[in-house]
């Protein structure tokens, strides 16, 4: 049955060679873990990726519930972590997800730091995954505030006054940040719009450059 | 089926695993949060609380009486009092408190506001009218009664609790 769907658009629309050019290409033995287990050191960018789809899919899901109001954030967390069937779980995996996403990565960063695998022609990949290093701590920082409860909203008082400790323009990117003089209502509009629009296009842009420079410069050899 | 058939390629096992092994795992990633998105669907919804409308049991008679009262909605993290009426009167003995909602389209309806029919609801909206016990009457706009409120008398007060649908 699906078979047949699949010949049905194929035929008209020729898409073999789509998904062919993206999903065969070689796997070389070093970078098999059936070959040496201790290849599995390869795998951390694709658990980082893994875990990164989990956070956009339950972070879609939370939005079904969450209203970014300093009136009402705290109380629609609440309600969907303990009167929606699973929202306990859904708040679960993306609270875990956001720590495992930076420790996934940061495996990967050692990864690629200690194959050398950021050296030419493969300089650029790495600029790169140091942007979506900070893009997933921005992600990291921004979701923090969400909840709108008390280590949320000091966790980000500290952020913000260490961003204002900066020199000469401290004081503008903490105003721009928090959205104004005070840290509140819109400060709170401000990071949710950030979370979920802008960094995540942000994320989503890199990672397409990330994994589009990978499959065009080969994984990097033995060392 | 013969042993033929049986015959499964390296890379058919391969599609077969992987598939099943990665639909597994996208099946257990998933079922959380669509369950959590189809909560509300999902929920058995409470009946609603009888309140009272401030009228006693003595203050009732065949005359249909507007009561305006307020009922409180809990709609998610969200509580809030919203007015409600009802047509409250004594109908063959029996107390009835009709909702004021035209069962056309939405419209609230009146008593004898229209000076050909007294006797009678009526929504000023597409001349929609009802009788006295809430029927809507052929040839106008309503297909269905006037919805009735649940009705408890406590202590001698009249309660109002669900707005059911008749017809």
């Amino acid at each position: 049955m699906l078979q047949k769907v699949y010949d049905w658009v194929d035929e008209r629309l020729d898409i073999t060679p789509l998904w062919r050019d993206i999903a065969d290409h070689e796997v070389p033995e070093h970078v098999n873990p059936a070959h040496h287990f201790s290849a599995f050191v390869y795998c951390f960018g694709g658990l980082t990726f893994f875990v990164v789809v989990i956070q956009i899919l339950s972070g879609m899901f939370l939005t079904m519930y969450y209203v970014p109001d300093i009136i009402h954030a705290y109380e629609s967390v609440y309600y969907l972590q303990n009167e929606v069937t699973h929202g306990m779980i859904v708040r679960g995996m993306h609270h875990w997800g956001a720590s495992l996403v930076i420790v996934m990565m940061f495996l990967h960063t050692l990864r690629v730091f200690f194959t050398g695998s950021y050296k030419k022609p493969r300089e650029l990949n790495w600029v790169v995954g140091v942007l979506l290093f900070f893009v997933i701590l921005g992600l990291g920082f921004t979701g923090y505030l969400l909840p709108w409860d008390m280590k949320a909203y000091f966790a980000t008082v500290v952020g913000l006054e260490i961003a204002e400790a900066a020199p000469v323009v401290g004081e503008f990117a903490k105003i721009l940040l928090a959205g104004g003089e005070v840290i509140g209502a819109q400060t709170l509009a401000r990071f949710f719009a950030i979370h979920v629009f802008f960094l995540p296009g942000a994320l989503l842009g890199l990672l397409g450059a990330h994994f589009f420079m990978i499959r065009k410069q080969g994984i990097s050899g033995p060392l | 089926m013969s042993e033929k058939n049986h015959r499964v390629s390296r890379r058919q096992f391969l599609t077969y695993t992987l598939t099943g092994v990665g639909g597994f795992m996208a099946a257990g990633m998933l079922a959380p949060m669509v369950r959590m998105a189809l909560d509300p669907a999902l929920e058995a919804s409470g009946g609603a609380e009888f309140v009272s409308v401030g009228l006693s049991e003595d203050d009732l008679s065949e005359e249909p009486q507007r009561v305006d009262f307020n009922v409180e909605i809990v709609d998610g993290w969200y509580t809030s009092e919203q007015s409600r009426s009802a047509w409250v009167f004594l109908y063959e003995g029996e107390i009835l408190a009709l909702s004021p909602t035209c069962t056309h389209l939405g419209c609230t309806v009146n008593f004898g506001t229209n000076e050909e029919y007294p006797d009678q609801f009526f929504c000023p909206c597409h001349f929609g009218r009802f009788e006295r016990d809430g029927t809507n009457i052929p040839g106008t706009p309503p297909t269905r009664p006037l919805d009735v409120y649940d009705v408890e008398v406590r202590d001698g007060m009249i309660y109002l609790g669900q707005i059911n649908q008749r017809g």
